[in-house]
């Protein structure tokens, strides 16, 4: 697979501007509020926005490079860039539109996209779901060496939404080549990518796996923005529920269906920290020593086995939690959420995280 | 009571509007009948006007659809020093009374013209001639298309061309695959508007290019010339540019309610000054 690589690009944006260096192999997601400069990234790599400065390479083609004043045409980079709203021609058939991209070759990607019947249709009279299959189709029909999709689940409803959503990352397991998609939902970026970026007003505050960013985010954005703990399992149906085997042997009870691997979220905010063992609802009971104690914002998130959990200073004073002692994580069945099956288990601690001072916007929830 | 009083006035109002509006145009059919229309076309003066008006008409709209729709794209898409003075200029023949803008012509174009002595040197005589009612026309209809065609091509999705670029089309590609075919309706419209516009054009034509039959008399200005020698011909001729008219107008409407159905997401093709 040759890499994506945005080497210290620079875009002026009005506010701010847009600093980004970044790696893209294998699925990355770019996860920040909207406003950050998630679509300007993709604009730029597509060649629809000349950076001030620095060098967007894709393998061995140098796409744009701001000291040598090179930058190709965006016909002449070889990315296939799926728009928030699709983009498709109103004008053309579903057939034409990915004709447009390859003239011969529709029929393969009309068979690979399950959207034969839908040939002669006009976008206008196609649903979310299919527009986006539409949108993926062409995008891929160009024999794109880069796939970018902006708010890829964005335009669709809640119902729609879960089942695309799996759609999605097994289209983009199966894709041998780089992926970058932004979003503003983290759940969304988890669900779909193997790593994650948080971009804030056009600088990147952190890379990681999606779970990793969970664990440890490196500021109180992060921490904010990414919200649920990520738990990577294996699930098995029993009776109503499912039971999911974590990586590290402690099994977790979820009240969504599921099968084979899985991704569960649940909410730091969901978890109940005790020092000995709670007498209540909770099916899910975890006994560990406390691995890390960080205060973010008005907030104390205790990390505990494969959890964290989010408890206010007071809590922490009158149980008197200290790193190191066992203490009782329980959370609901009901209080998980299976976002992603069949998902690859979240790379452990692999990439460096940066840390960084004054945020203000620390306090904004999901 | 007085709410009552308000609404019958303002439908009275209404009446009278419209009667005066449709007024003339009863007139004119309570006059002539369709075998009298047909039987005038026998007279050669009518004849003449009509393939006059015909042939210039035909030849000036194409010239402002070559030129206009170029000019257009670029003044949609492209911000430049001097954009609002292009847009101005533009419009400016839309307000300019049409007897000015024909001494206008004359005093570009004429012998003692600003480029009269260019053309005289090439041996182009153009005043009083086919020419001279081909670029009066020209120059007072165009803006009726040029404006409407700026509209459209705002009007065109900026997404729906970036994506045409990144599926590997280049500009010309983009723009007649894409752009021109999303702008087509209202393109059509324009020039409807355009071409009615021009086949009435009298003040320039008469000021630039004379009124002599067979060459540069066109129906407007026979209308006039015939106006107390033989007026069932210029009732003829009138009915006859009255439907000419009416068609257009019809089309125009049927045109947009068609382009406006759901099935063509397009409603925005229409920019507000096609309204009529």
């Amino acid at each position: 697979m040759a890499a994506l690589a945005l080497e210290q690009v620079v875009v002026p944006l009005r506010a701010f501007s847009l600093r980004l260096s970044l790696d893209v192999d294998g699925a990355l997601a770019l996860v920040g509020p909207s406003g950050a400069g998630k679509t300007t990234v993709l604009r730029a790599i597509a060649g629809l926005v000349r950076p001030a400065s620095g060098r967007i390479v894709s393998g061995d083609d140098v796409w744009f490079d701001g000291a040598k004043g090179v930058s190709l045409a965006p016909d002449r980079r070889r990315v296939g860039l799926v728009f928030q709203d699709y983009a498709l021609f109103p004008h053309l058939s579903v057939r034409e539109n990915i004709e447009y991209a390859r003239h011969r070759r529709a029929d393969e990607y009309l068979d690979r996209f399950a959207i034969r019947h839908l040939e002669r249709a006009r976008p206008a009279d196609l649903s979310g779901g299919e527009r986006q299959r539409v949108a993926l189709a062409r995008a891929l029909a160009r024999d794109p060496d880069v796939l970018l999709l902006d708010e890829p689940l964005s335009a669709l409803d809640a119902h729609t939404k879960a089942g695309v959503r799996s759609e999605l990352h097994d289209l983009l397991r199966e894709l041998a080549i780089p992926v970058l998609l932004v979003t503003h939902d983290f759940e969304d970026a988890a669900a779909l990518a193997e790593r994650v970026g948080v971009i804030v007003e056009g600088e990147l505050r952190q890379l990681a796996a999606p779970g990793e960013l969970v664990a440890g985010p490196s500021d109180p954005f992060v921490a904010s923005f990414t919200g649920a703990n990520l738990l990577n399992g294996y699930g098995e149906r029993d009776g109503a529920l499912t039971r999911v085997r974590l990586v590290d042997g402690t099994v977790v009870t979820t009240a969504d269906e599921a099968d084979g691997e899985v991704v569960l979220a649940v909410y730091p905010w969901d978890i109940t920290i005790s020092t000995a063992p709670p007498h209540d609802s909770a099916m899910n009971l975890i006994n560990a020593p406390i691995r890390g104690i960080a205060e973010i914002g008005n907030r104390i998130r205790v990390t505990l086995g494969p959890v964290s959990a989010e408890i206010t200073a007071d809590s922490r004073q009158r149980l008197g939690l200290e790193v190191g002692q066992p203490a009782y994580a329980s959370f609901k069945a009901t209080g998980t959420r299976v976002v992603a099956n069949h998902a690859d288990p979240a790379r452990e601690g692999a990439l460096p995280s940066r840390a960084e001072d004054g945020v203000t916007s620390a306090s904004r929830r999901r | 009571m007085k709410r009552a009083l308000f609404a019958c006035l303002i439908a009275a109002v209404a009446i009278v509007t419209l009667g005066f509006l449709a007024l003339p145009i009863v007139a004119i059919f309570a006059h002539t009948t369709p075998a009298h229309l047909l039987d005038q076309l026998s007279n050669p003066v009518v004849r003449d006007a009509f393939v006059v008006s015909l042939k210039t008409s035909l030849i000036a709209q194409a010239l402002i659809v070559v030129f206009g729709t170029p000019t257009a794209f670029l003044l949609a898409t492209r911000r430049f020093r001097g954009h609002a003075v292009a847009v101005t200029l533009v419009e400016l023949p839309l307000v300019l009374p049409p007897a000015v803008a024909g001494i206008g012509l004359l005093a570009a174009f004429g012998r003692l013209g600003l480029l009269g002595s260019t053309f005289d040197a090439l041996g182009v005589t153009l005043p009083f001639t086919q020419t001279a009612v081909t670029i009066a026309v020209a120059y007072v209809a165009s803006p009726l298309y040029i404006r409407q065609a700026i509209a459209a091509f705002e009007a065109t999705d900026p997404n729906l061309t970036a994506a045409s670029r990144t599926l590997g089309a280049g500009p010309v590609r983009t723009f007649f695959r894409v752009v021109l075919p999303l702008a087509r309706g209202a393109l059509v419209a324009g020039l409807a508007l355009s071409f009615a516009r021009g086949l009435g054009e009298f003040g320039a034509t008469i000021m630039f290019a004379g009124s002599l039959q067979r060459v540069t008399q066109t129906l407007p200005l026979a209308i006039y010339a015939e106006f107390d020698r033989n007026f069932d011909a210029t009732l003829a001729m009138s009915g006859f540019l009255v439907l000419v008219s009416v068609v257009l107008l019809l089309g125009l409407r049927i045109g947009l309610t068609w382009q406006r159905s759901p099935s063509n997401r397009s409603s925005y093709l229409f920019g507000p000054s096609a309204s009529g």
